[in-house]
């Protein structure tokens, strides 16, 4: 299956997670913080950083390294807080 | 009402959650996750184990029909009259009892450029590998302290990833101070021992005193500096290192919300970690709360699996065999060397720089963690985090608790429990908090 | 000086920068009691005309030029506050009090609240603009007023316990006995917040100081922009009067400089009981959703509880203590400590040097309540 990221279409396997599938397509980061606007892509892996925020079908703060890929699914990078 | 709720499915919560149904209690096993197996078995569906330790014992266990809660992220845990209440993401549970199987994340030391794209926990990479089938990068430094580096390093060679090095910060042949406990735990030596063949067949060196300190790389990782250090961990000497992954780690910090929000007794361990303390029969010091694994000490997945099993009879009334009792003694003891072994050495506070991040959600340099110390007074890690906003992110200081506690000052139980105790464990919106809130008239 | 609190860093600055020779005694951390638990409000809105909005008024002044004077930043953020009536009848009251605070002095303009909030829930009767609102980092204040003090010859003891008071011969006040060793001292003055009523019992000289516990819940960061001022509901100020034992709510909400909302407001008289209470968290959750629909899809991250120090009139215990010369009281401030600290430390540092307080401190006097209602 594949989803939408930033308008690229990129393959997942089966439950796999959205960052994993990132990670897996070259990507290091999508997610830039609120502070320094610096690049943070996973860190921890399991959930409990929150580095790896991503907007999954319009809503922000979602954990890529949490959140399944679902087909179609359309994942942009997160600015920041990620509310406008 | 259940009459045991296990919260955690890693191996500890399954264990105890197998053996308290086998002695014919209603157990509902509770996890965040999609699938049981925790942090140690992480796994794909469909997996058939190779690359996985203890394999045939997840099996086993999970063969056993459980009332099995995934995706229920718990926030809350209170004690009401007749038992508990778990608040999860996906409903309340309530039980008479609970065996807290919450297990551990890594344990981290900020250096400078460790938020660059391209560094990853050590358990994150695993994690990556092992769940999802993903290497994290293509040339590869592993670095930290602790026996963990070694399945990591060993994951990701044999994933066809580019090891260039492990890079033990410590200096282990401390182990053999402690022959007694070795003796007692062969098979986990033998584990240790397989991880090194490994690395030795593909190559990969493994250097002690010497660990990342430094990252540098503009948008992701490109190179490291590592550090030889002396037995505290200063730096002697330094080289570079061009790579495009770091897995980094030392050690695990057991996640105690919920033993804390239940008002468990908690202590300092050996490592340097808060853990909540249980006695001979896996009871917390609250009555109805048994707790199993990591979150009494650090200690792996054989510990874990017994603990558990020992809390899930305890749990259903059961006086548990003499022999699970005494491997468990064996275990903790062998736990307790390891600990003795790897510990974490000062000198790597000074690896940062003014402007190295501590806290990585929050973006707070060393400079202003220092600075409410020195400057404004601060004399525990509380204030610490009151004054400079450690800990105050997303992640609710679980990355930089340890690293804060250790510039606020010596460690102690008091300024950990400071850091760990969180009334809200997960995020939750405010709107599902609100759901059951009844207006009165 | 016992207590680091905010009070006790605001008395400490202004006598220091009197010429007093300041010692400071904390039994914990500098502002670990209840400075560390609340909102870092000073506000002139929520306070009737009376004594408590005269000490309010100078203490926006002192405030605003102590922002200007120490040189620590400490986020002194001039947001304004706008209280928000939801009935007509809310609407009412809330008109003529701000009626009655502008002709104490208070810059109080009526609005549409939705126009300054945009986020605002459209089911509201009206609101009142209060400018002069502020809010300020408390923990950094308390920090950066001690800073200065010390640099001005006081000397600052936490992890210091006081045991006991030293009296001579004529009863008054020769210093403290503490866990570091004795003190000598013309004065002590009793800044121990919730516990200023151990102190003062410890002086000899009862003043009952109760604890009035709070909740605050604090959300994941948000830009800036979401909510601007401090916003609270018009049944606010009656809930501070009330004396009710129970649980008394009114929603409060406002933004931070981090990007966190801070969420509150409850009071309860339960002693210094610690455990969170979920029934509480959920209504203050409720009411918050109920004045910015939007924030039921905003995540709590965590929660934290402190303990107002009240007096059954609902005014501080403000100046010397006519029962124990050498006795000083700066304590009670119940929810506006932060917010009347400088005027308290002034006030205090004027009584010690022999000039005449800028107000009349005799609402304030520490010897006014009837014998049965100190013990």
């Amino acid at each position: 299956m594949s989803f939408l990221f930033d308008g690229k279409e990129i393959a997942a396997d089966a439950s796999q997670s959205i960052g994993a599938a990132l990670i897996a397509a070259g990507y290091r980061s999508w997610h830039t913080t609120r502070h320094l606007g610096a690049p943070r892509g996973i860190f921890c892996g399991i959930g409990i950083c929150f580095d790896c925020l991503v907007i999954v079908n319009g809503r922000p703060n979602q954990r890529a390294c949490l959140t399944e890929a679902r087909d179609g699914d359309e994942v942009c990078a997160q600015e920041g807080t990620g509310h406008g | 009402m259940a009459d045991i709720a296990v919260l955690g499915a890693g191996p500890a919560g399954l264990a105890a959650a197998v053996a308290a149904h086998r002695a014919g209690a209603r157990v509902t096993l509770v996890d965040a996750g999609p699938r049981v197996g925790g942090q140690y078995w992480r796994h794909q569906d469909g997996d058939d184990g190779r690359g996985h330790h203890l394999w045939s014992t997840l099996c086993r266990l999970r063969e056993v029909p459980l009332d099995f809660r995934p995706h229920h992220a718990i926030w809350h845990v209170e004690r009401t009259g007749d038992g508990f209440v778990t608040h999860t993401s996906a409903g309340e549970i309530t039980s008479q009892r609970l065996v807290i199987a919450a297990g551990a994340h890594d344990r981290q030391l900020p250096f400078p450029g460790w938020t660059l794209p391209g560094v990853f926990t050590a358990g994150g990479a695993q994690a990556l590998l092992k769940g999802q089938g993903v290497a994290a990068g293509d040339r590869v430094v592993v670095a930290g302290t602790g026996p963990f580096l070694l399945p990591v390093a060993a994951g990701l060679a044999e994933a066809g990833a580019r090891v260039l090095g492990v890079y033990e910060a410590g200096s282990p042949v401390g182990f053999a101070r402690h022959p007694a406990a070795v003796l007692r735990n062969a098979s986990r030596i033998t584990e240790g021992a397989a991880y090194l063949r490994v690395l030795r067949r593909h190559g990969i060196a493994f250097h002690t005193r010497k660990t990342v300190v430094a990252a540098h790389g503009d948008d992701q990782v490109r190179a490291v500096t590592l550090g030889s250090l002396d037995r505290d961990w200063h730096v002697v000497a330094t080289e570079d290192v061009e790579c495009d992954t770091v897995a980094v780690g030392y050690g695990f910090t057991p996640q105690l919300e919920i033993p804390l929000q239940l008002g468990c007794d908690t202590h300092l361990d050996v490592d340097g970690s808060l853990v909540a303390t249980a006695d001979d029969a896996q009871r917390a010091s609250v009555p109805g709360v048994y707790l199993a694994g990591e979150v009494c000490g650090v200690g792996g997945a054989r510990l874990s699996l017994m603990e558990g099993e020992l809390a899930g009879l305890h749990a259903a009334g059961v006086v548990p065999d003499k022999r699970i009792v005494r491997r468990r003694a064996a275990l903790r003891a062998f736990a307790t060397a390891m600990h003795r072994t790897y510990p974490v050495r000062p000198g790597w506070q000074t690896w940062l720089d003014d402007d190295t991040l501590v806290c990585r959600c929050e973006e707070v340099p060393a400079r202003d963690v220092r600075r409410s110390v020195v400057e404004l007074g601060a004399t525990d890690p509380r204030a610490v985090k009151l004054l400079a906003r450690p800990g105050m992110g997303l992640c609710q200081g679980r990355v930089c608790g340890y690293a804060t506690a250790c510039l606020a000052g010596p460690v102690t139980a008091a300024g950990l429990r400071d850091l760990s105790a969180r009334p809200i464990a997960q995020p939750v919106t405010l709107g599902s908090l609100a759901e059951q809130h009844v207006e009165e008239p | 000086m016992v207590g680091a609190g905010m009070v006790g860093a605001a008395c400490a600055y202004y006598c220091a920068e009197a010429g007093l020779r300041v010692g400071v005694v904390e039994r914990g951390a500098v502002a670990s009691g209840t400075t560390s638990a609340g909102e870092g409000n000073i506000l002139v809105s929520d306070k009737e005309p009376g004594p408590e909005l005269d000490l309010a008024l100078l203490s926006l002044r002192l405030w605003t030029s102590l922002g200007e004077r120490v040189a620590d930043g400490f986020e002194l953020d001039p947001k304004g506050g706008v209280v928000v009536a939801r009935t007509p009848a809310a609407l009412s009251g809330l008109t003529s009090l701000a009626a009655g605070q502008r002709a104490a002095g208070v810059t109080a303009e009526v609005v549409d609240p939705t126009e300054l909030e945009p986020r605002l829930t459209r089911e509201v009767a009206g609101g009142v603009h209060y400018p002069q609102d502020m809010q300020v980092q408390p923990m950094l204040a308390a920090a950066a007023l001690l800073r200065h003090a010390r640099s001005l010859g006081a000397t600052v003891h936490t992890g210091t316990s006081v045991l006991a008071f030293r009296r001579g011969g004529d009863g008054g006040i020769t210093g403290l006995r503490t866990s570091a060793g004795d003190l000598d001292a013309q004065w002590v003055i009793n800044a121990a917040g919730t516990w200023g009523g151990e102190i003062a019992e410890l002086a000899g000289a009862p003043v009952p100081v109760l604890p009035r516990r709070g909740f605050i819940l604090v959300t994941q960061p948000l830009p800036p922009s979401v909510i601007r001022h401090k916003v609270y509901s018009a049944d606010y100020v009656a809930n501070v009067a009330s004396s009710d034992a129970t649980l008394e709510t009114s929603v409060v909400v406002e933004g931070t400089r981090a990007g966190t909302v801070l969420i509150g407001a409850s009071r309860e008289r339960v002693g210094f009981d610690r455990t969170m209470s979920l029934p509480v968290l959920r209504k203050l959750a409720a009411q918050a959703v109920g004045l910015f629909p939007f924030l039921a899809e905003v995540d709590l991250l965590r929660s934290y509880v402190g303990f107002r120090p009240y007096c059954p009139d609902h005014l501080p215990v403000i100046g010397p203590d006519p029962r124990v010369p050498g006795l000083v009281h700066a304590c009670g401030h119940e929810g506006a400590g932060i917010g009347l600290a400088a005027a308290t430390g002034h006030l205090i540092a004027q009584s010690l040097t022999g000039a005449t307080p800028e107000l009349d401190l005799s609402p304030f006097r520490p010897d006014r309540f009837a014998a049965e209602v100190v013990s």
